[in-house]
């Protein structure tokens, strides 16, 4: 373990009703976070490595960790995103430096494939504060009943020499998806857009 | 469909110098563009709500102009965008999800090399909610220096029977972008990915 994680945090939720209707079969959706130390925290430095070594191991970790908790074959998720909130005392770039070299691929890995691009977000954050995880669908950017988003905050972090990292993961699109556009049945799935 | 009815509108625009290493010559600026609308759907379930999008279309192209005009009027200076809504607490996600076609359309319309899936995140929230607004390259989704997103938010909207609408444009990379990648210098352009 190359990162150091105070702690995790999973929230599943399970939508059963949607403005008085039924969701069937529910929207199930899991957000998978790990607050993490940030080596970087207090100075400037130039090659971050050691954060696009962090983010290839939570990338493995948290997916696998969303998939158990969501008690889904790794093939039923149809859509993925990611974010990072960076305490006070670290910089965007960390963010950055987590999410986009290496996290994607072992995230895909544990999926079993994933051919669209992992929609991300990233921010400077307080302890308490929110972020939004986009949601897309992980062959198809366009599939139009799976744009989303989850949202995350843990109270007590991120601390000033903390980052907070996080994936999110669904097993379908909006409760109630009706204005159009591709869906996950009438997507091809080959380019990672359509 | 009914018109949108439009109770207030926002620009918020950040100029970028440094963020603990080196300054740069030309900082980076990030501008959204806000309008608080009366949501036409709220308290009760609609089916059939995808006409709505057209009524739409008119006011993301005000917002577009709005957000070029901020950013000095010259659409070659925008290099990254995304988009977002927040719906009041007597709505559901699905309008929010509405803004996807005309909010996008918008701003592709207006820069001239804008291939790429514009990124974007909604969610239910009250007045002062804040959302991440994920942002990427406009030609190129892959491009991994301008991965970045925007926080925003307004005091007293959305309310119970509000939609709070946003875009987002950016001018350049993040601020220390420092993690390879595919650069916006190398971007093809033909596919929106690359």
């Amino acid at each position: 373990m190359i990162s150091t994680i105070r702690k995790f945090v999973t929230a599943v939720e399970e939508t059963r009703l949607e403005m008085g209707q039924v969701v069937s079969p529910a929207s199930r959706r899991v957000m998978s976070a790990a607050i993490i130390e940030n080596p970087f925290a207090g100075r400037f430095a130039a090659d971050l490595e050691a954060l696009m070594t962090i983010g290839a191991e939570l990338g493995e970790l948290l997916t696998r960790r969303g998939v158990e908790a969501l008690e889904v074959d790794p093939a039923a998720i149809q859509s993925f995103g990611k974010a990072a909130a960076v305490g006070e005392n670290g910089e965007l770039e960390h963010a950055a430096a987590i999410l986009h070299p290496r996290l994607g691929a072992p995230m895909r890995d544990v999926l079993g494939g994933g051919k669209a691009l992992v929609p991300s977000s990233k921010k400077m954050s307080a302890p308490g504060q929110s972020i939004d995880v986009p949601l897309g669908h992980k062959n198809a950017a366009y599939v139009r009943s799976h744009f989303d988003a989850m949202e995350l905050s843990c109270p007590d972090a991120p601390q000033p020499n903390e980052i907070v990292v996080a994936i999110a993961l669904a097993t379908g699109g909006r409760p109630l998806p009706r204005i159009g556009g591709l869906t996950h049945e009438t997507a091809q799935g080959d380019d990672g857009l359509r | 469909m009914p018109e949108p009815i439009l109770r207030k509108k926002a620009i918020v625009v950040e100029e970028i110098f440094h963020e603990g290493g080196p300054a740069v010559e030309k900082p980076l600026r990030r501008a959204a563009a806000i309008a608080v609308i009366k949501n036409p759907f709220a308290s009760q379930y609609v089916e059939n709500i995808e006409g709505f999008m057209d009524d739409l279309k008119p006011l993301g192209v005000e917002m577009a102009g709005d957000l070029l005009k901020a950013l000095g009027g010259d659409a070659s200076v925008v290099e990254g965008y995304g988009k977002g809504a927040i719906v009041g607490s007597a709505g559901e996600v699905e309008h929010g999800a509405l803004w996807h076609v005309p909010g996008g359309y918008s701003m592709r319309e207006i820069l001239p090399a804008s291939n790429a899936i514009v990124p974007s995140t909604k969610k239910l929230g009250g007045p002062g909610t804040r959302l991440d607004v994920p942002i990427t390259h406009c030609n190129a989704s892959y491009v991994r220096s301008h991965f970045d997103a925007m926080e925003i938010g307004i005091n007293d909207a959305p309310k119970a029977d509000e939609i709070l609408l946003v875009l987002v444009m950016t001018t350049g990379a993040r601020i220390h972008a420092r993690v390879g990648g595919l650069k916006a210098s190398d971007v093809k352009g033909e596919d929106g990915l690359r």
